[in-house]
């Protein structure tokens, strides 16, 4: 219900007792520690970016640690919107923190094996490449790198295109004479030429000529394109083949001794989780340290903890630690951080307001009056009562599992349990469940040919939408009425009487007046099918109040000016603000949209499901497509809700008298990413 | 078939065509922009998803138009027309929701690629970011009231 009272307090104690003291202050993480408002230049700060960098470092060595493990082991890495910190006794993290040494070897030796099991892993690929370049050579039996022998020389390599024997000795030959100088043949010439492959438009070839002629020949065919085979093999290749196939075994099985070597250390997971949060909370202790000024026998802090508190932290520094506390009042240009504190069922709205933003002190805060409101239009834009009860069994499933979590996605979650609740009832009043699924079960296989199963226990909104406009219009003024409401409260607050009448109650007082002048007109009864007869004295009393109410506006909200004249324009222009009232108003006709919306999908989803009839193959093709189509209605809508009801609360309501502008408030605190140390009882 | 009812499937169509293309666009959008974000930072996947998706509601705004006009021409339902002059209400009924629809998400996309660049610098900004596409859709949720009113009022 309301921002908790906050105290600063400013700390000096020996340097011999700083270790004990953030340790200390650390583990409560009672304290919101802000050194930057004490400037002294007496004072010195220690630079302890090593120090920190190092701890961040190990942290994130064991995060990748883990995740490898992850890769190779069943290993959870951590993470995940709704995962939790297991919990370890107090023994054991100390235990770990003494043998953090051999810890971060072991993360070592993983991360080493890591980076082996890589490089072995390139090995394999590029034995692979050199297999497949050697495929088109496989039926050669000498080596790819023979020069010849005393009196032959070879020739090994490839041609562009594809070549006839005849073609390739054509072009070998050419040019060479024999003794009476006329062209050789190819037949009388002592030359051999094999073609080894044709593929993708090359010709592997292998030519074998007497040393002499060696010159002529390679120059003939390489003017017509010859060249040696790329790479640099030289060896046989069926040999070559083996080999690398030899050797790509003997790397897979050195991965998978890796593999296993890294896997061996899986159960060791826990240690590492545990020194992860260990590393991280000292570089979070590292931070602060680096912030806090010191003299050469002293340091200072300065901080917020809540007020009710206050006295016994002071109490237990100054008697466990020789410390010298004070309480500290509110410097000129400090924020006092914000800290909410609201009842159980409210307490789940507060993210949704944090991510507005957070009121500042002397304010009021909103979650209260917005909890009851939010789960309310959240209802209303789901109101199905089969997916209010999917959603709130799945949150309380996820919560009750880990009691752990995050508190903002703990929040998050009891947030949307309680608008799973509100979504089943409101869901029952327009007389849905999973659409109109009862009754298609009915029909399609019982042969049921009634009236409605499952009526709703208000109305359908299909059948009479405009009454349900009214309705929601109604809702959005109640609504609009209750944000005027804590502005005035605040007003009362700051005992501005001048401000509470004429800038909360002149407003309340013209649009009462003016709703009641609307009700009995025809425009009126001829939208909503109502008739409303008002006796005379009413409709006299509401034009009173109107009048009144806009008087007292047009002369009061510009008060603050001396000028009459610019107080007067000022004031219309505030009175012109009652267009915003209408837009406003008219915005709320989304509840009964996306109730529509909801509604008619799943009708539709369950007329497709139907499709398939009676029988055993109708009920396999029913199940199907009615848990997908669900699944995916369930999904946009609540995606839908979920951000106009945010757009209500935000535009609508706040947008009536809230600004935000407060600092959260961020204890100094242990990191519990992994794990949670069990508090000693 | 009397021209009555061709030029109310007419209007059914086009509440889904209209909607649909211009959502299908807003979406598409919406996602390139999420991509390139969790590319950089797969964290905020939950977060830009929100977004892109935001756009895709005109689509099913005039699914539902569409769905309750068939089911009151006598497709789905309802009695069957016989009149021109029925069918053409029908089809101007279905107009708001096809065209604000189609135009509203498109727009409604580009807000929605603007806040993802929003929640890619500041993710803890994500509550207000997801506010500015949010404003464009009611003008869609108020096309879609009319649309609805009429149709069920016809």
């Amino acid at each position: 219900m309301a921002i908790v009272k906050m105290q600063k307090l400013s700390l000096c104690a020996a340097k011999t007792h700083r270790k004990e003291i953030l340790e200390t202050l650390q583990s409560m993480g009672v304290m919101d520690i802000d050194n930057s408002y004490i400037q002294d230049e007496e004072l010195q700060q220690m630079d302890t970016r090593t120090a920190m960098t190092t701890f961040e470092k190990n942290a994130a060595t064991l995060d990748q640690v883990l995740k490898i493990l992850g890769s190779y082991a069943k290993v959870s890495a951590g993470g995940g919107l709704f995962s939790e910190p297991e919990e370890v006794s107090k023994e054991k993290f100390d235990g770990i923190v003494k043998h953090q040494g051999r810890f971060m070897r072991h993360a070592g030796t993983i991360q080493d094996a890591e980076k082996e099991i890589q490089e072995r892993r390139g090995i394999i690929r590029k034995n692979e490449n050199q297999i497949i370049a050697l495929q088109p050579w496989v039926s050669l039996d000498i080596p790819l790198g023979l020069h010849g022998t005393r009196t032959v020389r070879t020739l090994i390599g490839q041609m562009p295109g594809t070549w006839t024997l005849e073609a390739l000795y054509e072009t070998a030959i050419q040019g060479i004479k024999s003794a009476d100088d006329s062209p050789v043949k190819a037949d009388e010439f002592p030359v051999d030429i094999r073609i080894i492959s044709t593929e993708n438009g090359t010709t592997n070839i292998v030519v074998m000529c007497l040393r002499k002629d060696r010159d002529q020949v390679r120059a003939n065919l390489r003017g017509a394109g010859f060249a040696a085979p790329a790479g640099e093999e030289k060896g046989v290749p069926t040999e070559r083949i083996e080999y690398y196939k030899q050797d790509i075994k003997k790397q897979e099985e050195a991965i998978s001794d890796l593999e296993k070597k890294i896997a061996g250390f899986a159960d060791e997971a826990d240690e590492f989780r545990i020194a992860a949060d260990y590393y991280r909370t000292r570089a979070e202790k590292y931070r602060l340290l680096g912030t806090i000024p010191q003299s050469e026998n002293m340091f200072f802090l300065e901080g917020w903890v809540k007020a009710s508190q206050a006295e016994s932290i002071k109490k237990m520094l100054e008697e466990r630690f020789d410390a010298f506390v004070e309480f500290e009042s509110i410097r000129e240009d400090e924020i006092e951080p914000t800290l909410l504190s609201n009842n159980r069922f409210s307490e789940s709205a507060e993210g949704v307001l944090e991510a507005y933003g957070l009121p500042t002190h002397g304010r009021i805060d909103p979650t209260t009056v917005m909890s009851f409101f939010y789960v309310f239009f959240f209802g209303m834009m789901l109101s199905d009562a089969g997916y209010g009860l999917v959603m709130t069994i799945g949150c309380a499933v996820l919560l009750l599992k880990k009691p752990r979590m995050a508190e903002g996605i703990k929040k998050m979650l009891k947030l949307f349990f309680w608008c799973g609740l509100s979504t089943t009832v409101w869901g029952f009043l327009y007389g849905g469940f999973f659409g109109d699924a009862i009754d298609v079960v009915a029909k399609t296989f019982f042969g049921y040919t009634g009236d409605t199963l499952l009526k709703p226990l208000w109305f359908a909104p299909l059948n009479d939408p405009m009454r349900l406009l009214i309705w929601c219009m109604l809702f959005g003024l109640i609504h609009l009425f209750a944000g005027l409401a804590v502005k005035g409260a605040e007003y009362l607050q700051q005992k501005d009487i001048v401000g509470f009448l004429s800038d909360v109650c002149a407003w309340y007082l013209m649009l009462i007046g003016l709703v009641l002048m609307l009700l009995p007109s025809d425009i009126f009864a001829s939208i909503s099918g109502q008739n409303f007869q008002f006796p005379a004295w009413l409709n006299t009393l509401a034009k009173g109040m109107a009048i009144l109410g806009a008087a007292v506006i047009l002369l009061m909200s510009g008060r603050a000016n001396k000028n009459w004249g610019i107080r007067v324009a000022l004031g219309a222009y505030d009175l012109y603000g009652i267009t915003s009232w209408l837009s406003d108003i008219l915005s709320y006709s989304r509840l009964l949209a996306l109730g529509l919306a909801t509604g008619v999908i799943a009708n539709v989803i369950n007329m497709m499901a139907s499709y398939g009839g009676g029988g055993v193959v109708g009920a396999i093709i029913f199940i199907v497509v009615f848990i997908f189509g669900h699944l995916l209605n369930l999904g946009i809508n609540a995606l839908g809700a979920y951000v106009h009801t945010n757009r209500l609360q935000y535009v609508e309501f706040f947008g009536k008298f809230y600004d935000a502008g407060g600092k959260q408030f961020k204890p100094f605190k242990t990191v519990s990413k992994y794990v949670q140390v069990k508090e000693e009882k | 078939m009397s021209t009555g009812m061709v030029l109310a499937l007419l209007g059914a169509a086009l509440a889904t065509i209209l909607a649909g293309i211009g959502s299908s666009y807003g979406v598409r959008i919406g996602g390139q922009a999420a991509a390139g974000v969790v590319a950089e930072d797969p964290d905020q996947f939950a977060k830009v998803l929100i977004l892109q998706l935001l756009p895709g509601t005109q689509g099913i705004y005039g699914l539902l138009v569409t769905f309750i006009t068939l089911s009151r021409i006598g497709v789905l339902g309802g009695t069957p027309i016989t009149d021109t002059k029925t069918g053409l209400m029908y089809l101007i009924a279905c107009l708001p929701i096809a065209v604000v629809g189609l135009v509203s998400a498109i727009y409604q996309g580009k807000t929605s690629v603007a806040s993802i660049g929003v929640v890619a610098k500041k993710p803890d900004q994500f509550g207000k970011a997801m506010l500015f596409p949010a404003m464009v859709e009611t003008y869609a949720i108020l096309a879609l009231l009319i649309s609805i009113l009429a149709v069920t009022n016809l």
